[in-house]
């Protein structure tokens, strides 16, 4: 039976990034996760329309498509914020205050972790050990990586984003 | 090509630049990084070129030196110095100290123990070469193991060495190697694959990702001699995709290998073929269990399965696979190189050779260590580790992650290795090692790790999806003063359930965090229950009427 590949959502370029991913898996429907890496990178998140594509293209149905996308933690299906702020939740960040970090953050933006403020300005992430446990607490912000961050310090470096335009 | 073939193609690259008089290795693993080491590698760069002496100086980026806690380090050589602490303020005075009187305000000392208790193995190479070339690790006898392999031994000759050294599985069972090569290689059929679980899971470890990072041509190796042994031709490395670096990096070691014919078709001129890809994990800690990572290679919801069978007869896509976790194949090569015999004269009776750990929390000296089995908790915690800062006494250690438990200070003498850790209530577990003083609230980190279990439990079977739910939920009244010691009766149950009940580790080992320490800190939950007190004033209780 001859297959026609589906054509991408939208006239973006970058669809062809997440083509070239699956061409090379051959459209093979094992591909799915690493197609979804594909679509994330590119993407910065996982859209409803960008999954009923790759369904379609990979020839897997919707539900398992879903079905993955949401079990994974990794894979996101909103949008992120402008800036990122990721508290390392570790054994070691946890046990020399991490937790504090975060309320912190929560409290000051009414945000819960993996959630994004309304202005879409900042979005408030926790992670496991990121490598630098001597340094506990460590958090990222975007990208780039502080230790022995305080609850007063972290909201010091967060007011910064949100406040420029304020 | 022989192992002389090899070094010629080092030589070669020698050839090509002249051996630099001073090399300045900077770190530039994470823990380094996050206190701007590159910016002191820039600096130091900047330097060099200003004062024109470049070519006969290099600046090296390398991998994770060990002694986190004192980063940002930079070793100088042939000088032999290490500095700890270094800005990008210092690079001026370390050049001109090349040679020279090492600077003596931020001279690291090496002659202590954290540096001469250790037994390197695994991370041998790692803050000596430069990850991202070949002929640095080749330089240090790499690929040599293959090439030996190939050219003098038979895949049984190899499993019996592997056997003969007794190297178990660093991934947390501590199942014999040797064994699992054996039962793979005896598998039927002619198509089977080699799995490298780099999915590291315990949420405060990072032993898998700084070998990853600092010295992955390691474990390609490792991987290419346990295909050869077993009979497969194309591997897969499962990688956490949260750890980009030890991504990029691997994919740089895959290219550079397939070029120089150690990887890909008919390696080192012979018959062999072994081919590595990588694959992202996707951030679910269920998927470092074996038969969920195949689930997930294969492109679905990584759930475990029942076994048997396991992987060995039936894995991924049903053929014969083998699996093992990143330090099991880092060892490997060294293995091969120097005999199954004198890996098997370090350590233990039952645990041989050494193992990394990720040692962390309260102690002065944090970092990533590599020691021999047998060595004492005392040993790595106050000698190594440089006991508990702040002049505040020693609690516990938890070992093993959210699947170990908490030792207390009576068992402190005891020499680590798979058994004795498996008789107190914990397990050697992939090489978390976390230091607790007295303000650490013991019901606090029992109720951090039953969190982690219940948000990573799969949703497969009853008893971990709902057990974990209702642990956390009568752990979370414990701490917040609103339970009742018949709750406490109920914890114990539940437990007992659960580790019984459960169909894959997470959840039969769910509960080793809260019955190891209700075995040794019991008075902590009866405080937090009877008295509404946290005796480490870690949890929030409610106020008490007379105070
Ligand atoms: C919940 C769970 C998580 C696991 N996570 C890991 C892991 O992150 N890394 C790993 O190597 N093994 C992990 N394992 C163990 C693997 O299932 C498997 O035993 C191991 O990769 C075998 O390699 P080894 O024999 O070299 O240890 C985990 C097991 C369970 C039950
Ligand atoms: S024990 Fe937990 S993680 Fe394992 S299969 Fe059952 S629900 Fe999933
Ligand atoms: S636990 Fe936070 S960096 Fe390791």
């Amino acid at each position: 039976m001859h297959f026609t590949k589906p054509s991408p959502p939208s006239d973006d370029k970058r669809w062809r990034i997440v083509e070239a991913t699956m061409r090379r898996h051959g459209y093979d429907p094992h591909a799915l996760i690493e197609t979804l890496h594909s679509v994330q990178q590119t993407f910065g998140y996982l859209e409803t329309e960008s999954l009923r594509y790759v369904a379609r293209a990979l020839r897997v149905p919707l539900s398992k498509v879903y079905g993955a996308a949401t079990f994974y933690h990794f894979f996101t299906l909103k949008p992120q914020g402008e800036h990122t702020c990721v508290v390392c939740m570790g054994t070691a960040c946890y046990i020399k205050g991490a937790p504090n970090i975060v309320s912190a953050i929560s409290k000051e933006y009414q945000v819960q972790p993996g959630e994004t403020t309304a202005d879409g300005k900042l979005s408030l992430l926790t992670a496991r050990c990121i490598g630098a446990c001597g340094l506990a607490p460590a958090v990222v912000f975007d990208g780039e990586v502080a230790g022995k961050v305080t609850p007063e310090e972290a909201l010091e470096r967060t007011r910064r984003w949100t406040s420029n335009d304020a | 090509m022989t192992p002389e073939e090899l070094k010629r193609l080092v030589s070669q690259g020698e050839a090509e630049r002249p051996e630099p008089k001073h090399r300045i290795c900077v770190c530039v693993a994470a823990a380094c990084l996050s206190s701007n080491s590159d910016q002191v590698k820039q600096a130091l760069e900047n330097e060099l070129a200003a004062r024109g002496i470049a070519p006969e100086c290099e600046v090296k980026g390398v991998g994770c030196m060990g002694l986190c806690s004192a980063g940002p380090l930079v070793a100088v050589e042939p000088d032999g110095v290490t500095y700890q602490h270094v800005t990008s303020t210092d690079a001026a005075e370390i050049v001109e100290h090349l040679g020279q009187q090492p600077i003596e305000r931020l001279t690291c000392p090496t002659e202590t123990p954290f540096f001469t208790k250790q037994y390197k193995i695994v991370l041998e190479n790692s803050g000596i070469i430069d990850p991202e070339k070949i002929e640095d690790y080749i330089a240090r006898d790499g690929y040599t193991a293959l090439a030996r392999v190939l050219e003098d031994m038979s895949p049984q000759e190899v499993i019996d060495e592997i056997t003969r050294s007794g190297l178990r599985g660093r991934g947390g069972a501590g199942y014999p190697t040797g064994l699992k090569w054996s039962t793979v290689a005896k598998a039927g059929g002619t198509r089977k694959f080699v799995i490298c679980n780099a999915d590291e899971g315990d949420p405060g470890a990072f032993m898998d990702r700084s070998v990853l990072e600092s010295d992955p041509h390691r474990v390609l190796e490792g991987m290419a001699i346990a295909a050869y042994a077993v009979g497969a031709s194309q591997g897969y490395l499962y990688v956490r995709a949260e750890y980009p670096l030890a991504v990029k990096r691997l994919r740089t070691a895959i290219r550079q290998a397939e070029r120089l014919g150690l990887l890909g078709n008919n390696i080192c001129g012979t018959t062999f073929s072994f081919h590595v890809d990588i694959r992202l994990g996707a951030g679910a800690f269920v998927c470092g269990e074996e038969t969920a990572l195949i689930a997930s290679i294969e492109g679905k919801r990584g759930q475990p399965r029942p076994r048997p069978p396991y992987p060995a007869e039936y894995g991924l896509w049903g053929y014969p696979t083998l699996i093992n976790n990143v330090e099991t194949f880092a060892n490997v090569a060294p293995i091969i190189r120097n005999g199954g015999d004198w890996y098997a004269s370090i350590g233990t009776e039952k645990s041989k050779g050494t193992k990394v750990f990720a040692l962390a929390g309260a102690v002065k000296n944090t970092g990533l260590i590599e020691v021999p089995m047998g060595i004492t908790l005392r040993e790595i915690i106050f000698d190594i580790g440089g006991g508990i800062p702040g002049g505040r006494k020693f609690k516990a250690v938890q070992t093993g992650g959210p699947s170990g438990g908490c030792i207390p200070e009576q068992y402190m003498d005891m020499p680590v290795d798979y058994e004795s850790l498996a008789v107190v209530g914990s397990i050697m577990g992939s090489g978390g090692m976390i230091v607790m003083d007295e303000t650490s609230c013991m019901v606090d980190v029992a109720k951090f790790f039953m969190d982690f279990c219940m948000t990573e439990s799969c949703g497969k079977c009853v008893p971990c999806r709902v057990g974990t739910a209702q642990m956390y939920g009568i752990l979370q009244r414990i701490t917040s003063g609103e339970a009742t010691m018949s709750e406490l009766a109920l914890l114990e149950e539940l437990c007992d359930m659960v580790k019984y009940t459960s169909l894959c580790g997470l959840g039969q080992t769910a509960p080793n965090p809260v019955l190891s320490t209700l075995q040794y800190f019991r008075d902590e939950y009866i405080a937090h229950i009877v008295e509404k007190r946290c005796p480490a004033g870690v949890c929030q209780m409610p106020v008490r009427e007379g105070h």
